[in-house]
């Protein structure tokens, strides 16, 4: 089974206003979908329809794997050293403390890792949710403006770790306002959709 | 399994962090020491009067951190986080109202004894009050845990949060003050019902008012 993911007409409506309507994509592994548009489009809706988290109003969500999310809160507690914060998400991802050692590395963390989570920067809070995002393992990941606050190398550490996911069988489904550089990138642009 | 212990066990070092732990303690205390004052030091009218104090004082004990119950959580994203990872709002609830039954009931349970010796109560007082408190710990815990999850969306919520709470506790208060009575030994069953019927709803009420937080 080669799809992830798939939205079937989908309508989300917040507050008393449409946001989009008869949306219908489908991610299969290895895709990587780059929601685009200005400000209230609609992607953080998209996105946390997508997760589960917003019911839609019309039509099916379909997920067929576990997922793994970022969006503007870093769900990190703030007075545990960094190190300590992700081991909480760890283990309800029932990952091990070598998973942990891996991501943060590949999202260069490790001289941080006992620093508390209240002195990072907004960078550093992104990078470490993008860890804890990696560490979970889940094949399905939804992005929701991840480089927000990144430095031009981390950005460049986002876009190794989304290769390396989608070459590994995962889909990322990343709602941002800027282009970061991913290559072979689908695109969706939602302020075109209403 | 392993998450929802890490889960409780998170919610748990939150709630005793910081000196948190020694709040209801201090909160019991201070009740128990300001009562003589205020009623004078007449030991038969303290041991009559104060059992109730200190049920009135166990039931805002449970109330004092409904702020810190689950609006951090709301805000810093981690009740979505757990929501994505498909965990249930009732588990979620389940697991934040064992957190706290322990988290303040363990310290409530100790700092009673001190407090019924400012209050002149005597052993089979002491044991009775003991008794009760501990049926109800579940249910103050449950009760908080509910108000919590429906007022996180509010500023100032832990005063509507009380104010919510208080006719739900009417009748643990009610049977708990009367098990001290010496004619109101039924009260203890009925206690118990009580506390077991508000302990099996909080999880489903308080996960409903979870779910709503999202919408």
């Amino acid at each position: 089974m080669s799809e992830l993911l798939r939205l079937d007409s989908v309508a989300c409506i917040r507050g008393d206003r449409l946001l989009f309507e008869n949306l219908s994509l489908t991610l299969n592994r290895g895709d990587a979908l780059w929601l685009r548009g200005p400000n209230g489009a609609g992607k953080s809706s998209l996105i946390r329809l997508v997760a589960g988290l917003l019911r839609p109003t019309a039509g099916t969500v379909a997920r067929r794997e576990r997922i793994a999310l970022i969006d503007e809160a870093s769900a990190l507690d703030t007075e545990l050293p960094l190190r300590r914060a992700l081991d909480f998400w760890a283990r309800v991802d029932t990952v091990d403390g070598h998973t942990v050692d891996r991501a943060m590395d590949e999202m260069a963390l490790a001289p941080l890792a006992e620093v508390p989570v209240s002195m990072l920067s907004t960078g550093q809070r992104k990078r470490a949710a993008m860890v804890r995002v990696i560490a979970s393992g889940a094949p399905i990941w939804l992005l929701d403006e991840p480089a927000n606050g990144m430095d031009d190398a981390a950005q460049a550490r986002l876009v190794a770790a989304i290769a390396k996911h989608r070459s590994n069988g995962g889909a990322v489904l990343l709602a941002s306002h800027f282009a970061l550089g991913i290559p072979d990138l689908a695109e969706l642009d939602m302020g075109a959709l209403t | 399994m392993t998450a929802l212990i890490a889960i409780f066990w998170r919610d748990l070092r939150r709630a005793w962090g910081s000196g948190a732990l020694w709040l209801p303690v201090l909160f019991f205390l201070l009740v128990a020491s300001a009562f003589p004052f205020a009623v004078g030091p007449d030991a038969p009218l303290l041991r009559r009067a104060g059992g109730g104090m200190l049920w009135v004082a166990a039931l805002l004990a449970a109330l004092l951190p409904i702020d810190r119950l689950v609006r951090p959580d709301k805000d810093a994203g981690v009740l979505d986080q757990l929501a994505v990872r498909g965990f249930a709002d009732e588990v979620i609830a389940a697991v934040k109202i064992a957190a706290h039954a322990i988290g303040f009931g363990l310290p409530l349970m100790i700092a009673l004894f001190p407090a019924s010796a400012l209050l002149a109560q005597d052993t089979p007082r002491v044991e009775l009050l003991a008794t009760g408190i501990a049926i109800a710990i579940p249910a103050l815990a449950s009760l908080a845990v509910l108000s919590a999850s429906l007022t996180a969306n509010h500023k100032g919520g832990s005063a509507i949060g009380g104010l919510l709470v208080l006719p739900l506790a009417v009748p643990m208060l009610i049977f708990g003050a009367g098990m001290l009575d010496p004619s109101g030994r039924g009260a203890i069953k009925l206690l118990a019902a009580t506390s077991l019927l508000l302990t099996m709803i909080g999880p489903f009420a308080a996960g409903a008012a979870l779910r709503g937080l999202r919408e």
